[in-house]
């Protein structure tokens, strides 16, 4: 592949090969104040590439792959390589990561405490790990958490942070001053814009935290909390992570310690003042 | 250097990867995942003074690796159950044969489905109990359905629902449309008994299978882990009695050319008699070792002749005609 742009977010270290030169530029562009792998050397391998010669050009299409793919990943149009790459990146850690339990689970971090958001695409996991950040906590990233199976600590995956639909406005306002990728209309999930992270995220995303809450927010309900019993957010975070079965004895045992040592509270909340209020009373 | 015959000189020589430079690393791992070979290349290469980052890669690759092998040696335990009631021969084939017996390419190796080889007056009994165990159809496609069982060496795939784990179930090691006719019956009577009951292929009928599987059927495609177990087996077993055999199942000319090729690629010793390179080596060389650097496979010209090649080896050719039309018509292309 002509092009080549190599990244590390957090403890992965990612090498992307591409077609084309946008996507690349793009990328480069937002994780500009990213670190390269340790050593040189990556985790992961994507490549974004034409299935056929002429769609290099002739309304060009961009097919994702890598070390681990799926079987039938759909292509995007050119004007959305930004999107293929970030979620060539995130296939690769759903489907190969082994080092870490991963959790498809937001987080942000204050006094070296961990609190973990999850739950179903809508809940506004993005849009409140955001929001946080706009108030001074850490934003240690808004797609995956990796727990460390040894320790149990949270390791960081600041990647861009997506944001869609409604949730683009509302956080550009709360963050006047951050930088935004362009506003990506039409994809798959609706309009989609990449945040960057703020300073402290990238410059602290190598320090893990201790897990302290998890909460399984839900947007567009009356506020209300409860408590999550260890065996219900044990089962839910079994759904929520892509890798527990493969990490069989190990992810076993690093989900039973999470739940046992953590709180957990699942949160409906009717907008994001309210939300981030019920977070800041928990935490 | 070709990253594929980067993988095969770490594979061979560990000690060359202290002059690898970064781009060689990526390279490297990319090639070995792509041929499913990255566990292996990181038990041979632990421990060696390497950069920290590939360091960790050969660490995550071995854990993996570890935790693969103990799945499939639950997977055939969870077979030898099902099928326990029915005293039939249950013999493993390929991946899990090798790590149920502790045989060398077992170490680091990646398993994918169960493979086991029944008798086939029995088969319709071991479907019958892995159906009522929780295996379940995979393929949903009446013509793949009636073809496999019409034509193929093995049931259509099962897969347990439970457990998300394939399963194939062969009566015989190549399509019933080849012309090679392996000895199914001599594969079952000769095979040796483990421990717990199942049961493996003897060391030749073993090289016999493997190399029948990379160069006697199939494209070759991920060819280069296939040829790693042959040439482990010949290390581990010798070349005693394996012409014999090889020649009485028609696989003399698979077995020898697979000997060639792992002399070739992974440095094998062959006996003076089995050293040389026919006018068609060359060509399965190219197609074995195609990888980019990004472990994506190239040379498509040559990998579409042996794509070819796996289907005229497969069938006669009006009957390939026929398979190929009805194929297409279902949307299928070759990759």
């Amino acid at each position: 592949m002509r092009h080549l742009t190599q990244l590390r977010i957090g403890p992965i270290g990612f090498r992307i090969g591409s077609h084309w030169r946008r996507p690349l530029a793009a990328l480069d562009d937002l994780y500009r104040d990213y670190p390269a792998p340790h050593d040189g050397i990556a985790d992961f391998n994507v490549h974004l590439f034409a299935a056929r010669p002429w769609r290099r050009v002739l309304r060009p299409s961009v097919h994702i792959a890598g070390d681990f793919v799926i079987p039938d990943a759909a292509p995007l149009p050119l004007a959305q390589g930004l999107l293929a790459a970030e979620m060539g990146m995130n296939l690769q850690m759903a489907l190969g990561l082994r080092r870490f339990l991963l959790l498809h689970a937001s987080m942000v971090e204050r006094n070296g405490r961990a609190v973990l958001m999850t739950g179903i695409s809508g809940a506004g996991k993005s849009t409140l790990a955001a929001l946080l950040m706009a108030r001074g906590w850490r934003l240690m990233g808004d797609e995956f958490a990796l727990i460390d199976c040894a320790t149990g600590l949270a390791h960081a995956f600041p990647r861009l942070v997506s944001l869609k639909n409604e949730a683009v406005d509302v956080v550009a306002q709360a963050l006047p001053g951050a930088r935004f990728g362009p506003l990506l209309e039409g994809t798959p999930k609706g309009a989609i814009r990449h945040l960057v992270p703020d300073a402290c995220a990238i410059a602290a995303m190598d320090v893990p935290a201790e897990p302290s809450l998890i909460l399984f927010p839900r947007f567009g309900f009356e506020a209300a909390a409860r408590p999550v019993l260890p065996s219900e957010a044990f089962v839910r975070l079994t759904q929520s992570s892509t890798n527990y079965v493969s990490l069989a004895e190990r992810g076993f045992d690093a989900l039973t310690r999470l739940v046992q040592s953590v709180p957990a509270r699942a949160i409906d909340y009717p907008d994001a003042e309210t939300a981030i209020a019920m977070v800041e009373a928990l935490a | 250097m070709n990253p594929a015959l980067l993988l095969a000189r770490a594979l061979r020589d560990p000690a060359t990867i202290a002059d690898l430079a970064a781009s060689d690393w990526n390279a490297l791992f990319a090639v070995a995942r792509a041929e499913q070979l990255a566990g292996t290349l990181a038990h041979r290469i632990a421990g060696l003074p390497m950069p920290g980052a590939a360091a960790q890669l050969v660490a995550d690759a071995i854990t993996s690796a570890e935790q693969g092998r103990t799945a499939a040696l639950w997977e055939s335990e969870m077979a030898r159950r099902a099928l326990a009631a029915l005293d039939v021969s249950v013999v493993l084939l390929k991946g899990t044969a090798y790590a149920a017996a502790g045989l060398s390419p077992s170490v680091g190796r990646v398993i994918g489905d169960l493979d086991i080889l029944v008798p086939r007056a029995r088969i319709d009994d071991v479907e019958a109990a892995l159906l009522a165990a929780g295996w379940e159809w995979v393929k949903p496609d009446p013509y793949d359905d009636t073809y496999y069982r019409r034509w193929m060496h093995e049931l259509p795939p099962l897969i347990h629902r439970d457990r998300d784990k394939m399963i194939d179930v062969h009566h015989t090691i190549l399509p019933l449309t080849a012309r090679i006719r392996p000895d199914a019956t001599a594969l079952l009577a000769d095979s040796v008994a483990l421990e717990n009951g199942l049961r493996i292929l003897n060391p030749q009928d073993m090289l016999c299978h493997a190399a029948a599987h990379l160069f006697a059927d199939g494209d070759l495609a991920g060819g280069m882990r296939n040829l790693w177990d042959i040439h482990c087996l010949l290390g581990e077993f010798g070349f005693e009695g394996l012409p014999e055999r090889a020649a009485h199942h028609g696989l003399g000319a698979a077995i020898r050319r697979a000997a060639r090729q792992a002399a070739r690629i992974y440095g094998t010793e062959l006996p003076r008699d089995w050293q040389g390179w026919d006018a068609l080596d060359p060509l399965f060389h190219r197609r074995l070792t195609a990888r980019d650097q990004w472990g994506r496979s190239t040379r498509k010209a040559t990998q579409l002749g042996f794509y070819v090649r796996s289907h005229v080896l497969r069938m006669p050719p009006t009957m390939l005609a026929r398979h190929l039309w009805t194929k297409w018509r279902k949307g299928h292309r070759p990759a």
